[in-house]
């Protein structure tokens, strides 16, 4: 018994120097399987604080160009208005409508919260943007998240005031997309070397693909994005002639390293939707 | 200043410039990621006992880790060369009983020759580390290899500006006055 104290006395320092390392590595392992960790509410409303300051500062610069961003954004969402578009009216007798409610039984299904970005990293292997918007104002994890240009990420990580995005320049970044001209789908991903693409793959070589067409998500990301969000456009073609399907480079339509304003979607049916589906898995098993 | 003022001075600005300046540099190359944080394990004074250093420096790039949302990377690096830092210390210290003399490990107190030495095997230590935890979750071996050369070059380069710019006067001690 005293030769393992003196031996544990000998080595004192090593084996201290194991347990930090073991904390360390448990801490990492356990952080990138769930996105939870230790203190990771305190510290992300620590870390995010002192992102909001430091973006007071940069948001300056990028004025201009947020600026532009949300003036066309406007103006696309002006132009979808209804009161753009003119029907001649063929009716002969004005009719008052008796029925209160709508009884195509037309419900919402996204609601849209806007949200500052007060930090954000496009170097590293797994890129995520911080967001001053949290559980306090609506925003739970799992919840999509787009730009004014496109597609930006999925929330990871929440705490009281602010929330944690993961980028589609993240590993773990999976969306469903399909083309905007024919609707086959696919799903887009990030192979981790160039923050300046990202890659398409699962779309047959039966559908005509060209240079500078648009990729938008699609039907079966209903979950999280509303369908028909720009992700990126086809920048080229790997030509693969092993496999019946594309491997395409993509440009993201979200300019990562800019961007400053972004939008939060809730899916306001989607527990009920992830309900039936469970339910259906039920009764498969 | 004292010794704590100062090194808590020094873990507040090298966590900010970390995260706020080099990291928000646009990528060059996948393989090139500019790291300097960690002159702040090496500049700890020669006077800290091994378990503390360590603890420093896991707080450290626990620091870290959380701004950049990888919490453990960092720190298990950190840890390392903190670990590792007294026995490089104790083979190039020019005579026995040199780091007596001064606080901290510095071109003044150790010589040019082994204060670089010193900053080289610790960097390079460091980066293989490093990468090898991202390695291990993807990548190939070409990606190990170019990045820990890539991103060590970087680093030293950045140690040398950081050196020249913040020149630290070192003053001799002795037990005589």
């Amino acid at each position: 018994m005293r030769n393992i104290f003196l031996f544990i006395r000998r080595y004192f320092n090593f084996v201290f120097f194991v347990v930090l390392q073991v904390a360390a590595l448990y801490i990492l392992f356990h952080y990138n399987k769930f996105h939870e960790a230790v203190f990771s509410n305190v510290a992300n409303e620590l870390t995010g604080n002192i992102g909001g300051k430091y973006n007071n500062v940069t948001y300056y610069f990028h004025l201009k160009k947020t600026n532009d961003d949300l003036a066309k954004e406007n103006e696309e969402l002006r132009n979808k208005l209804l009161s753009n578009f003119e029907r001649p009216d063929t009716t002969q007798k004005m009719m008052q409508d008796s029925i209160p409610y709508d009884t195509l039984g037309h419900h919402r299904k996204y609601l849209y919260r806007e949200a500052k970005v007060v930090n954000n990293t496009v170097s590293l292997p797994n890129n995520t943007l911080t967001i001053a918007r949290g559980e306090n104002q609506g925003v739970q994890k799992n919840m999509g998240v787009i730009g004014p240009t496109g597609v930006v990420g999925v929330v990871i990580n929440t705490s009281a005031n602010y929330a944690v995005v993961m980028s589609l320049l993240h590993r773990q970044s999976k969306v469903y997309a399909s083309l905007k001209k024919t609707g086959e789908t696919g799903y887009v991903f990030w192979d981790g070397n160039s923050p300046l693409y990202i890659t398409l793959k699962n779309v047959p070589k039966s559908a005509p693909l060209a240079k500078g067409d648009s990729v938008v998500t699609s039907q079966y990301a209903s979950y999280r994005f509303p369908q028909g969000i720009l992700i990126g456009t086809v920048m080229d073609i790997v030509d693969d002639k092993t496999s019946s399907f594309y491997t395409v480079r993509l440009k993201p339509a979200t300019n990562f390293f800019n961007v400053q304003y972004v939008t939060v979607v809730e899916n306001l049916v989607k527990d009920e939707q992830a309900k039936l589906e469970e339910e259906t898995n039920k009764i498969n098993q | 200043m004292s010794d704590l003022v100062r090194n808590t001075i020094r873990f507040v600005l090298f966590i900010l410039v970390q995260y706020y300046v080099l990291f928000q540099i646009r990528p060059l190359h996948q393989f090139v990621v500019p790291y300097v944080y960690y002159l702040y394990v090496l500049w700890l004074p020669f006077s800290m006992g091994r378990m503390s250093l360590m603890l420093v420096s896991f707080l450290f790039g626990l620091t870290l880790d959380y701004f950049t949302q990888t919490p453990g990377l960092h720190a298990a690096a950190c840890v390392m060369i903190a670990y590792l830092r007294g026995f490089v210390v104790n083979i190039l210290i020019p005579q026995e009983g040199a780091e007596q003399n001064y606080k901290s490990p510095s071109p003044v107190s150790m010589g040019w020759a082994p204060y670089a030495v010193y900053v080289l095997v610790l960097t390079l230590l460091h980066h293989i580390y490093l990468v090898f935890l991202e390695w291990l979750q993807f990548g190939s071996f070409l990606f190990f290899l170019g990045k820990v050369v890539a991103t060590s070059g970087i680093s030293l380069m950045l140690v040398l500006i950081t050196e020249l710019l913040f020149f630290r006067k070192e003053k001799f001690r002795t037990n005589t006055a």
